[in-house]
């Protein structure tokens, strides 16, 4: 699960890592409020979307003069800001945050992720702020500096002096820098994150660190634990099918193509797709149903799928396991009747009971045509949704 | 010959009072030699009772003094998984195989550092894995036993269906296989592709491997390396989505393009160059085997 930049900050606040001060906001007029409650010369205007390279994109701007404020206010609210996460249709923007203008001498990065070789989470910093760290890593990979930290002791300080050492932190930060590095840590490990970032660390003009950005993930499966971080959630950041499929255990995410695929499990799905590729045609979708693919489930898939007004195509691929053909079929057929199905639908059943589930498919006077293999399916319905 | 488990292995289904771990348990026992090899269950606090003539007792260890047993699988819900493996790892248990699904990664990370700094000998498989079968000896795991056929084939792969699919097409080409690992797909988890193929590549009933990778981290990066030099035996390979877009957790946890990294075709190249027969179509697992052996 993802949160906003603000929603982001004040959770590390509350961790002592140092962030400038301020305030989220709805509309313009609370946005002139806030850069006056916030005083100073200088604000910051920044539209918050779940998507990195707000500023590129025209989605952060810098203001002098609460003037300023008010005509970027009005400007960044209510646009769809584009930029290279967003994909091309872009978002809407709904919430701004107002901050406090910040003396930046430096820009630096600093990460943190959890390592699969190492099986910790591991501390990543460079020198490098305001980039994509993959495009420092493939360039200067030696400019990035890691530490793997150990899940009983914490971020010792000399690891967390060493890294602020090496990205550059002068002597008179050293010491807040550690306990800022010590406190993302701490926020990461206690709130169960998945990834954070902050692109840019600033070194301010006395001297101190500061978030100017914040991006954190949080690990779904620990959500359970964490009430209130599960209250950040943003449900007009999220795809309306893939809030929709999770409400029925299905693990769906939209894609460009005009062909909807239904497979069990998460690496069928994904070779499903693979293959529809593989005979000239473009997925729809990823849809896992699980192992259970019940009839109400198989039948919130197809109307999920069908709502995509770019499908013109349904491809079914079940490996009946545990769950038998048989009783996989009948759930399919009864789904197709319920949703009036349109478009040509191919199943491909293989598993548990395959000879009756097919058998039930052919009498079922569902419009629908069988496949043998993975590759049989995918030629088939690449073919029926070619004009 | 096969790897880790055998019709000699004696098993503790923890968590079998529960809907999951009954229900397969039961189908376990079904299949070949499982009611000798299922010995015992645990569950805290209902110590005494009985699964399908299935001894339950409230702790690892206790299960293990009883019976002997050298393995064990766990189907305790999410939030307990974690404290379940700790519990098989601390009765010194060789082979704990965890079928759960949506463990927390921070509960991973405590207990694979826990396995580390106690320099356990325990093998976890998994979590969020299918389990382990040696065909026509013994079934550790949600699988359907009838689609396996004993004979010389290793596989391993990150996911279950998946597996079923490579499984169907081996059999029905007349390939046989050794052991079929499903290591699972949690960025943090127990046996890599790596470990495993190299226990496949000691076996000797085992003549050829195959491996069915996903997109995210570098597991099959590093497999295709150890490959490179040390393999000794033919290996197919097939990595699932070349089509997956990054940024989105494609169903497993662990399934996921970040940062550039993790995806299939740099996967796909890392094996070619290993000398791994890769197959682009996954329709195409079994025949590409049948090719690699002729």
């Amino acid at each position: 699960m993802n949160v906003h930049e603000y929603q982001g900050k004040e959770i590390l606040r509350k961790y002592g890592v140092a962030t400038p001060r301020g305030v989220a906001c709805f509309s313009v007029g609370e946005a002139v409020q806030a850069a006056e409650q916030l005083g100073g010369k200088v604000w910051v205007v920044k539209a918050q979307i779940h998507a990195g390279g707000r500023g590129k994109g025209g989605g952060v701007k810098i203001a002098t003069s609460i003037e300023q404020v008010r005509e970027y206010a009005d400007a960044i609210l209510g646009m769809t800001l584009v930029t290279h996460q967003t994909g091309p249709e872009g978002k809407l923007v709904k919430r701004l945050y107002i901050e406090e203008g910040a003396d930046i001498k430096e820009e630096l990065y600093v990460g943190m992720v959890v390592d699969r070789v190492t099986q910790k989470v591991v501390l990543m910093a460079s020198s490098e702020g305001g980039m994509e760290i993959e495009q420092v890593a493939a360039e200067t990979p030696e400019k990035i500096f890691k530490v793997a930290i150990d899940p009983v002791e914490g971020l010792q300080d000399n690891d967390a002096r060493d890294v602020a050492v090496k990205i550059g932190i002068p002597e008179v930060g050293l010491d807040q820098a550690v306990l800022f590095l010590q406190g993302l840590y701490q926020a990461f490990w206690d709130t169960d994150c998945s990834l954070a970032e902050i692109n840019p660390l600033i070194v301010t003009g006395d001297d101190q660190v500061l978030a100017l950005d914040a991006k954190l993930n949080f690990d779904s499966n620990a959500l359970f634990r964490h009430p209130e971080i599960t209250a950040y959630r943003d449900l007009d950041e999220e795809d309306p099918a893939e809030i929709e499929a999770s409400r029925w255990d299905l693990s769906y995410i939209s894609l460009d193509g005009n062909i909807g695929c239904l497979v069990n499990g998460a690496g069928l799905a994904m070779a499903t797709m693979d293959i529809i590729k593989l005979y000239g045609g473009e997925p729809a979708n990823f849809l896992d149903v699980g192992g259970g693919a019940t009839t109400e489930q198989v039948t919130e898939a197809f109307k999920i799928m069908l709502d995509n007004p770019k499908v013109e195509g349904i491809l079914v691929n079940i490996f009946g396991g545990i769950m038998r053909c048989d009783v996989i079929a009948e759930g399919l057929v009864a789904a197709a009747k319920e949703v009036n199905l349109s478009v040509p639908l191919v199943v491909r059943l293989e598993g548990t009971n395959v000879k009756r589930g097919r058998e039930i498919l052919a009498t079922s006077r569902i419009n629908l045509v069988t496949a043998g293999s993975m590759a049989d399916a995918a030629e088939k319905i690449v073919t029926a949704t070619k004009v | 010959m096969s790897i880790l488990i055998n019709k000699d292995s004696r098993v503790i289904t923890q968590g079998i009072t529960g809907n999951t771990g009954n229900f397969h348990t039961t189908q376990c026992l079904d299949y070949a030699f499982g009611k000798d090899c299922f010995v015992a269950g645990v569950t805290p606090g209902k110590a005494g009772q009985s699964v399908e003539g299935v001894p339950v007792y409230d702790t690892v260890a206790e299960a293990k003094c009883e019976t002997g047993a050298n393995v064990s699988v766990i189907y305790v819900p999410p939030k307990f998984a974690a404290a379940a493996i700790d519990e098989a790892v601390d009765a010194e248990i060789d082979v704990v195989i965890c079928i759960t699904e949506g463990i927390p990664v921070r509960d991973m990370i405590k207990t694979r550092d826990r396995m580390n700094k106690l320099n356990s000998n325990t093998k976890l498989i998994g979590p969020n894995c299918p389990g382990v079968i040696t065909p026509d000896e013994i079934k550790i795991g949600i699988m359907p036993g009838y689609i396996h056929k004993k004979g010389p084939i290793g596989v391993i792969s990150r996911s279950g269906t998946l597996t079923y699919e490579v499984v169907h097409q081996l059999t029905v080409l007349g390939l046989g296989q050794s052991s079929c690992i499903g290591i699972g797909g949690d960025p943090v988890n127990g046996a890599k592709h790596l470990d495993v193929m190299q226990w496949f590549n000691d076996d000797p009933k085992t003549e050829a491997v195959i491996m069915c990778g996903e997109i995210g981290g570098s597991d099959e990066e590093d497999c295709a390396a150890w490959i490179k030099d040390n393999m000794s035996k033919p290996v197919v390979g097939f990595i699932a989505g070349i089509t997956a877009p990054p940024g989105k957790r494609m169903g497993h946890a662990g399934a996921i393009i970040s940062g550039g990294k993790g995806t299939a075709e740099a996967k796909i190249e890392a094996l070619e160059d290993a000398g791994v027969h890769v197959t682009r179509s996954p329709s195409e697992m079994g025949s590409t085997m049948k090719k690699a052996l002729a």
